[in-house]
């Protein structure tokens, strides 16, 4: 019996894990000239086939396996479908990025699923120390996969600037646990809860919670320890940067979440005054920070460092309506920003030639199709209705508000209106008429004109491959799904708002 | 077939699903504007639905082709659409505008057209949902909705190199204060835990949305802000005159006024009856400024848009001066003024683009004599302008009419001198239109006349403007077609809004009187 509920328990990350082996076997065996892409397709198949396990796993309550440290109730399996949906869209979308580019992209594959396991034992640990294991799993392969792009000097410096700044931060959650440990005399979550209402050092224990913030805190990417954030994404290729500006995340926050309001709710009244402060810093240092970026992916990783400050708010409110309006904004932004990582995949292509604000100008009249998803992508994170962002937001600042935290919701809700600003930007120029330089030359000698759709046509040549299109597709599904008809996913968070508590 | 209950669901969808064809249709020949003009047509007959199933002898507050389904569990949000004597005039008239914007754009737009077209049409979808929304969640989101259409037509098509500028302007100047109103909306959930209008507005009229004062007032300022911005009233136009400057002419013609006048009568005045009735007088005083200044600065533009924003400034103001009396003459002028602005500032905006589109500028300078060359754009040209001033007979005489009699029998402090400030406006839109038409179309001829050849109205420019013509003059002579709905709203806020606080039952019959006679 008890042998069973482990295997059931962690049947994904079993999938996952088994996948990414043989994924690494058959690398080995292969020659070097040949595609990579079946490992691709086997990667994707066995991330779907570990997420409809999680989906199976919803029917059996709640699993608790090898002695209390794994606890798989609704809570882990919202997560482990997110995080399974993110590394399928990531797949999709990377199937022929490394194509002919790279040789040994098997490794990639293999890395991504590992990852995923990481992120996934996150999610379903109830102990810190397997907490603690889990995020060394995800952080070591992002990491390297941060500098994927070999011989690219700014990925290594992405890649070394993640690692060093990142076990930085993982020692910081693990003197966490240990003063955790000093203070309450146990490192599993619910012992922890229970230690803390005897405790003989509070201060100690707070302390350890602290820690344990500042380590989850630069993983989540919330000021002040966003500082790594704009260098590595700027310097990671554009696929990796969808995936690891959202999973792992979003697995850290279900950690966070865990640790807050099931290991230390009697301090709920300490720690929500400290994420006050992280969110109110996060939303506006990401989007005071985002005004002036000039690179894309530099502008994206200053708008994903305000929305982990959005989605921290929903740490300042009641848990029922807290903890699911977190878990529901982790949704959104995940489709929303995974789509537009995948656009710019598809944009910049492996060379990323195309960069800057300036060279996404008039993107509309040479992909409209690519143009239109990234507007929609971008209106969701602004928060426009209709789209997952905005009742991402609303939640989040409705749960905040119910619990009488008027400040932050409105402090929250002008920093989107500075957001705007920086989006529209990109927005604007993405349909703008070509440059004007040229605009007049056209009027001047209509020869000119000729010469302009030649060199339309050279940067528009590259066709979205079906994949791609795929992942294009169900991002922008979710997105628009989240913000029409979110009751499903709502009534999910509900769920795992529940059974956290 | 009785399409009643679903009527208004197909009035916003229409449109959405026309904006989906149009993507799927190829943007070759004249394909787009055929597709945009059949589905914006269409839309307006769906909308003449209304005022011919129309029961009038419901007071006001009783909602009509009601929709009201559950749309999201929790917070309890509903898909509840309705229509009253406020709004469904203001439907018709968005629908009448859509067809005559897309005739108007046939030849102005000539690159892009699909675009534009998907754009022209998600805006109406984004105001036709505006009127017809009854909870609060749902208006909120066709609010928003309603700002990324208009911003991404004025930073693409918009003229001059100023274009974006306006364009974020446009959206921050509408967006943030909008972030405000959201807060305020949530707010109001948080103490009654409903969305739905109706139930709130009969919430606030037994004192049972919050015990604070203090708070209520708060909130209400809150969304008095997010649409005092976008109509605008007078500190808070900066966005206007850029925005009209370079939005081409059929995203003009929908720009200002209707929307954020119509959310104030609608949410301001249901849900802070009290706090609307405070902060008048500070509205009122506003409102003449705005009044006075719009027209003194129309009086000296040389540009011919600049001078239709400024003359747009204080023709809203004038409007918002007569919803803030709160008298019954008042109301129903102000609201019959939104109608009135909307066909005849859509006309003037509509001929302005066709001398545009001859001559390509906007410099009154530059212009001249045009009225030996285009008999038939003068004539039309002169009647707009008569039309604007409010000259008896044509229809924005009524509307103003209306107003300032409104605004002498006000409640509050100052009231002959602010209607007396608030006349000027009307003697200064009379010099500076008088001076436009004068320096345009008679004098000597001018420099880009005697350059280029120009034609007169074309079949399908006629066609775009005549309706507003005829209109001018059945709104100027038969006031009470329309008024006859509209009363019964004017009436209702008035009792709502003016009665708990004077016990004035002599002084409503008066002003009734006063009104009818007026009519």
């Amino acid at each position: 019996m008890n042998f069973h509920t482990s295997i059931i328990a962690l049947l994904p990350e079993y999938v996952l894990t088994l996948t990414g082996v043989l994924i690494m076997l058959v690398e080995a065996v292969l020659k070097p000239g040949t595609s990579r892409k079946p490992l691709g397709w086997l990667a994707i198949a066995g991330t779907t086939a570990a997420g409809f396990i999680s989906y199976y796993q919803l029917r059996l309550g709640t699993l608790t396996a090898f002695s209390g440290s794994i606890q798989v109730d609704a809570f882990s399996v919202f997560f482990h479908l997110l995080i399974a949906a993110v590394v399928l869209a990531t797949l999709l979308g990377s199937l022929d990025y490394f194509e002919g580019h790279v040789n040994l992209a098997g490794e990639y594959f293999a890395l991504v699923l590992f990852g995923a396991v990481g992120m996934m034992l996150m999610t379903c640990s109830v102990e810190l120390l397997m907490v603690f294991i889990g995020l060394e799993i995800s952080s070591i392969s992002t990491y390297i996969l941060a500098g994927f792009r070999k011989g690219q000097g700014t990925a290594v410096e992405s890649s070394i600037k993640y690692f060093l700044l990142g076990s930085f931060a993982t020692a910081f959650f693990l003197y966490g646990i240990a003063l955790a440990y000093g203070a309450t005399g146990s490192t599993a979550i619910a012992a922890i809860a229970h230690g803390l209402a005897t405790s003989a050092t509070p201060h100690m224990a707070f302390l350890a919670l602290g820690m344990m913030i500042v380590g989850l805190g630069f993983k989540v990417s919330a000021a002040p320890f966003h500082v790594w954030t704009p260098d590595v994404y700027q310097g990671a290729p554009a696929p990796v940067v969808g995936m690891m500006s959202t999973a792992p995340k979003a697995a850290a926050f279900a950690v966070l979440l865990r640790i807050t309001f099931s290991g230390f709710p009697l301090m709920e009244h300490r720690w929500s005054m400290l994420i006050w402060g992280l969110a109110a810093l996060s939303m506006t240092i990401g989007n005071l920070g985002a005004l002036k970026q000039n690179d894309v992916k530099r502008l994206l990783a200053y708008s994903s460092i305000a929305h982990a400050g959005y989605l921290l708010v929903a740490f300042t409110a009641f848990p029922a309506a807290g903890i699911s309006a977190a878990c529901f904004y982790t949704a959104a932004y995940a489709a929303m920003n995974v789509g537009a990582f995948a656009v710019v995949t598809q944009v910049g292509g492996y060379n990323e030639s195309l960069r800057t604000i300036e060279d996404y100008r008039s993107l509309a009249l040479r992909r409209p199709v690519l143009a239109a998803l990234l507007a929609f992508f971008l209106l969701s994170l602004i928060g426009i209705p209709f789209t997952g962002g905005f009742f991402g937001k609303f939640y989040v600042f409705n749960a905040a508000l119910q619990s009488g935290h008027v400040w932050i919701v409105i402090i929250g809700l002008l920093n989107s209106g500075v957001a705007c600003f920086y989006y529209l930007r990109l927005l604007a120029s993405v349909y703008a008429k070509p440059e004007e330089s040229t605009e007049a030359l056209a009027s001047a000698a209509g020869s000119s004109t000729v010469d302009l759709t030649a060199s339309l046509d050279s940067t528009s040549a590259v066709a979205i491959s079906v994949p791609a299109g795929i992942a294009l597709a169900l991002a922008a599904a979710a997105v628009l799904m989240l913000g029409i008809l979110p009751n499903h996913v709502l009534h999910l968070a509900n769920f795992a708002s529940a059974s956290l508590r | 077939m009785n399409i009643d209950h679903i009527i208004l669901t197909l009035i916003v969808f229409v449109p959405l699903a026309g904006a989906l064809l149009l993507a799927l249709l190829p943007d070759r020949g004249k394909t787009m504007q055929w597709a945009a003009l059949a589905v914006t047509l269409f839309t307006f007959l769906l909308t003449l639905h209304l005022p011919f199933h129309y029961s009038y002898a419901n007071p006001s507050g009783v909602f009509q082709f009601e929709q009201n389904l559950p749309w999201i569990a929790s917070p309890v949000i509903r898909y509840h659409l309705g229509v009253d004597g406020l709004s469904m005039w203001l439907m018709v008239l968005t629908g009448l505008l859509a067809p005559l914007g897309v005739l108007i754009s046939w030849r102005a737009i000539d690159s892009r057209k699909k675009l534009f077209y998907i754009l022209f049409l998600l805006q109406q979808v984004a105001m036709m949902g505006i009127f017809v929304s009854l909870d609060l969640f749902l208006y909120y989101a066709f609010w928003e909705m309603s700002l990324i259409p208009m911003a991404i037509l004025i930073s693409t098509f918009g003229r001059t190199k100023r274009r974006h500028i306006a364009a974020i302007k446009y959206f921050l100047y509408a967006f943030i204060p909008s972030a405000l109103l959201l807060v305020a909306m949530l707010w109001v959930y948080a103490k009654t835990g409903t969305f739905d209008l109706p139930k709130l507005a009969t919430l606030a009229a037994q004192h049972a949305i919050s015990p604070s004062s203090a708070a209520l007032w708060i909130a209400s300022l809150g969304f008095l802000l997010a649409f005092s911005v976008k109509i605008p009233v007078f500190p808070l136009h900066g966005w206007l005159v850029d925005a009209i400057c370079e939005a081409p002419t059929a995203a003009v013609m929908v720009l200002a006024g209707k929307t954020a006048l119509y959310s104030i009568l609608r949410f301001s005045f249901a849900i802070f009856p009290e706090q609307s009735h405070r902060i008048a007088p500070l509205m009122i005083v506003l409102a003449v400024i705005g009044i006075v200044y719009g027209s003194l600065l129309a009086l000296v533009q040389n540009d011919l848009k600049k001078l239709a924003a400024y003359s747009t400034l204080g023709h809203l103001s004038f409007i918002t001066l007569g919803i803030f009396t709160f008298t019954v003459a008042g109301l129903d002028g102000g609201i019959y003024q939104i109608l009135n602005h909307g066909i005849s500032g859509g006309a003037f905006f509509m001929l302005l683009g066709l001398l545009y589109e001859r001559y390509g500028t906007y410099d009154i300078r530059e212009y001249g004599g045009l009225a030996q060359k285009l008999p038939w754009i003068v004539t039309l040209y002169a009647i707009t302008t008569l039309s604007i001033i409010g000259l008896p007979m044509l229809n924005s005489f009524v509307g103003e009419f209306l107003i300032l009699s409104g605004s002498m029998q006000s409640p509050f402090a100052h009231r002959h001198i602010l209607t007396a400030l608030a006349t000027t406006g009307v003697i200064l839109s009379a010099a500076y239109m008088m001076r436009m038409l004068q320096r345009v179309f008679y004098c000597d001829l001018g420099s880009k006349p005697q350059a280029i050849a120009g034609w007169d109205l074309d079949t399908r420019e006629h066609l775009a403007l005549w309706p507003l013509v005829v209109l001018f003059l059945a709104m100027g002579l038969a006031p009470s077609l329309w008024t006859r709905s509209i009363d019964t709203y004017g009436t209702a806020v008035n009792a709502a809004i003016l009665s708990p606080a004077a016990p004035t039952s002599i002084q409503v019959t008066s002003l009734q009187t006063t009104a009818g006679g007026a009519r």
